[in-house]
């Protein structure tokens, strides 16, 4: 399936398993219900990455993060924002591997999915034939600085931006 | 009031830019209809029974002149030359075109307005108390809060998907004029017993629709400076919990009637002690900065009662029983807060053509500081008049048949659009509303009877707030034919309440009649200067369910 990250299109170096069956493929990606196994059958160099729905908690996902290097959150459909909020705090837990939103985003969410920690988007055919990548880049552009504090970078952020000019004020008033 | 900084200018001017490459992605077939939809939504774009409806925000419900007159001008150019105020604070124009939707988008940028997510599964415009900064029981000013959760709330990363609707509204006064308890949050700030400090309280689940809930309290003093750190808990425990299986339970309420208001906190509580709130809070600086643009104007030194006043009431009757209806006392000595009541007796409660916006608006900047109000009554306020240019300003409404004396009386009205514009509705309002307002056209019955809130919802979704009315009526189809369904005891206040149904439903044409009869139970029973929604609670729905199925019968 097509996937994206904020450069535009990119090459998925991951390999789906659909069960706990995972030979000696590099990085694979297994579903859920087999994650506990597939750990399991781990060897030395291979990397495992996890597609899990997105009503799954936290909580439960939580204690096998350090083993992971990617988390794919389901988006059952572009109108189903529980994935934003779990990529949150799976950031906020402190995991560095890539997080995956694979639905049928549309272009308008990407700079949302950024924000909140997602890395890539893995798009079904269907979204990508209509949406083309450049239709992403221009929509991640949309906004040159939003309200949230703590999303995305801090020098897109109004709040941020107006206590940087406050702290120039006071230092040209000195 | 507040005024908009580079950045806010920006921010709305890109929306208006993607707004206007999201037409063109959906008309290039790069979007489908059904994911275009909620980006029509979220900029205020509905499709209507007969044409599309564009709502606008007015933010806590507080415009400018020039932001009135520019209304006035869209209304005129591109709809029929007039407007509904909305009982959240909008505006909503009826029969704008689709083409013409950006460049109206770009007309409100020009006056710091805009459509921002007035509708859309995301949080919509807030609400705020229409007396702010002006009313005798304020304990602070509400509006730095709203705008503060408005910049918040606006194109938010994480919660623009959310299970549904979330309406938030604030108040910082004892009496709440902004039904805050029929909110998905409402806040209220309050001075904390020991420190004295000013905080919120915080409630949640609070809504109307098929399902209507009094919001629960979740955290009795939040500090001041944790407000932002706190909604994101509450949202992102609903973001990720909400029912997303059926539309009709997905409101923060039915999760928060499913797992209990004391889960919900512990689930809210534990999200938010994970938090870093430093990391996500405004700072003092930009708290303040919001602040100052809502300072009190400079009001004259004048004595707290107006001898021009005084004089102008005892030589004009009817212009004394307008003062006393429509008037409301006021912080600062010698002002007073004015009720434009936009519900004269036949009118469509809410609307104002462009004229009627021009006069207003020619009216605040000369005598209310250049500020206006809308209220949640779909009503229009003159927050900062001096008492003695009342008169004046009397004057000049009447000739707009603007200067009817009915705030909170039985005629002042609250409806929904219904089924002459809505397609959601299943019955008509307007027509009801009409109706009842010429049984009751006389003045003198009206202030005889007093305060009394009859609130009309077209349809389930109670968009008219009938479940907290003192008299509520709801309007279904059965078999298809129009049924009303009256409800009694319903409060919007701090002593909120869902009224409960009386009996079966009615035909249209014989609601004034069931409502006669309501109000003659209460005349009956009443003590001394006691109002409606008071007899009702002490002597309960019996009586007057009596009453009305008399009316049932004789109907039938």
């Amino acid at each position: 399936m097509p996937l994206l990250d904020r450069n535009g299109s990119r090459e998925d170096r991951w390999t789906r398993s659909e069960g706990a069956a995972i030979g000696n493929i590099p990085a694979v990606l297994v579903p859920w219900e087999v994650l506990v196994e597939a750990l399991d059958a781990q060897e030395p160099d291979q990397v495992i990455g996890v597609l899990i729905p997105n009503n799954v908690f936290f909580a439960e996902l939580a204690p096998f993060l350090p083993r992971l290097a990617l988390v794919a959150i389901a988006f059952p459909a572009y109108s189903d924002g529980r994935g934003f909020s779990l990529a949150r705090q799976i950031r906020r837990a402190g995991f560095a591997g890539e997080i995956r939103a694979s639905g049928p985003l549309i272009a308008d969410q990407f700079a949302y999915a950024l924000s909140c920690g997602f890395d890539t988007i893995e798009l079904p055919e269907a979204s990508a034939a209509r949406q083309p990548v450049q239709q992403w880049l221009n929509a991640k552009e949309s906004f040159s600085a939003t309200y949230q504090r703590g999303y995305g970078e801090s020098d897109r952020n109004v709040l941020d931006q107006r206590r940087a000019a406050r702290a120039t004020a006071l230092i040209a008033a000195e | 009031m507040y005024r908009y900084d580079e950045f806010d200018e920006r921010f709305v001017r890109e929306r208006v830019a993607q707004f206007t490459d999201q037409v063109a992605r959906r008309l290039d077939g790069s979007l489908t209809e059904d994911e275009f939809k909620p980006l029509r939504l979220k900029n205020g774009v509905y499709l209507q029974l007969h044409a599309y409806m564009l709502r606008i925000a007015i933010p806590y419900g507080t415009l400018n002149s020039r932001q009135l007159r520019q209304l006035a001008l869209i209304g005129e150019k591109y709809d029929r030359g007039y407007g509904h105020f909305t009982t959240r604070q909008n505006l909503q124009f009826n029969w704008p075109k689709l083409r013409d939707v950006p460049a109206i988008l770009g007309l409100l940028a020009d006056v710091e307005m805009h459509c921002i997510q007035t509708s859309g599964n995301c949080i919509r415009n807030v609400t705020a108390d229409h007396f702010a900064g002006v009313a005798q029981d304020e304990i602070e000013d509400p509006r730095p809060t709203a705008e503060l959760i408005r910049q918040w709330s606006s194109a938010h990363p994480e919660f623009s998907y959310l299970p549904r609707k979330f309406k938030i509204a604030v108040t910082g006064a004892e009496a709440d004029r902004a039904v805050i308890k029929a909110h998905d949050i409402g806040i209220r700030l309050r001075r904390h017993p020991d420190t004295h400090e000013t905080c919120y309280e915080i409630s949640v689940g609070g809504g109307l629709g098929r399902t209507p809930m009094i919001g629960k309290v979740v955290r009795d003093y939040l500090p001041k400076k944790d407000l932002l750190a706190y909604l994101e808990a509450i949202m992102r425990v609903y973001n990720l919990e909400g029912r997303r299986d059926n539309k009709y339970k997905a409101r923060v309420k039915i999760l928060v009637h499913e797992i209990g208001a004391e889960e919900f906190t512990r689930r809210v509580e534990a999200e938010f002690a994970q938090l870093d709130g430093p990391s996500i809070n405004a700072d003092s600086e930009e708290v303040a900065r919001i602040a100052a643009y809502f300072a009190p104007p400079r009001y004259e030194a004048l004595p707290a009662v107006s001898n021009t006043l005084e004089a102008a009431k005892a030589a004009n009757p009817a212009f004394a029983r307008w003062v006393e209806v429509n008037t409301v006392p006021h912080k600062a000595p010698g002002y007073t807060a004015l009720t434009i009541s936009l519900k004269p007796v036949g009118q469509a409660p809410g609307d104002a053509t462009s004229e009627q916006m021009r006069l207003v608006a020619d009216l605040a900047e000369r005598y209310s500081f250049d500020e206006l109000r809308v209220t949640h009554a779909q009503n229009l306020v003159l927050p900062h008049v001096r008492q003695r240019d009342l008169f004046a300003i009397w004057q000049k409404l009447g000739e707009a048949g603007l200067a009817t004396a009915n705030v909170g009386l039985v005629t002042d009205i609250i409806s929904c659009p219904g089924l002459d514009y809505c397609a959601l509705a299943t019955a008509r309002s307007i027509p009801i509303a009409q109706a009842i307002q010429h049984r009751f056209a006389d003045e003198a019955r009206q202030r005889e009877i007093g305060p009394l809130g009859i609130k009309i919802s077209g349809c389930i979704n109670a968009c008219g707030h009938h479940h907290v009315g003192h008299i509520g009526i709801l309007g279904l189809e059965k078999r298809g034919i129009e049924s009303y369904q009256i409800t009694l005891g319903g409060d919007a206040t701090e002593n909120a309440a869902i009224g409960e149904i009386l009996g079966p439903g009615l035909a249209a044409e014989e609601v004034p009649d069931a409502i006669e009869r309501i109000v003659s139970v209460y005349l009956a029973a009443r003590s001394e200067g006691e109002s409606f929604i008071d007899t009702i609670r002490r002597i309960g729905l019996g009586p007057f369910k009596a009453a009305f199925q008399e009316t049932a019968r004789a109907a039938a």
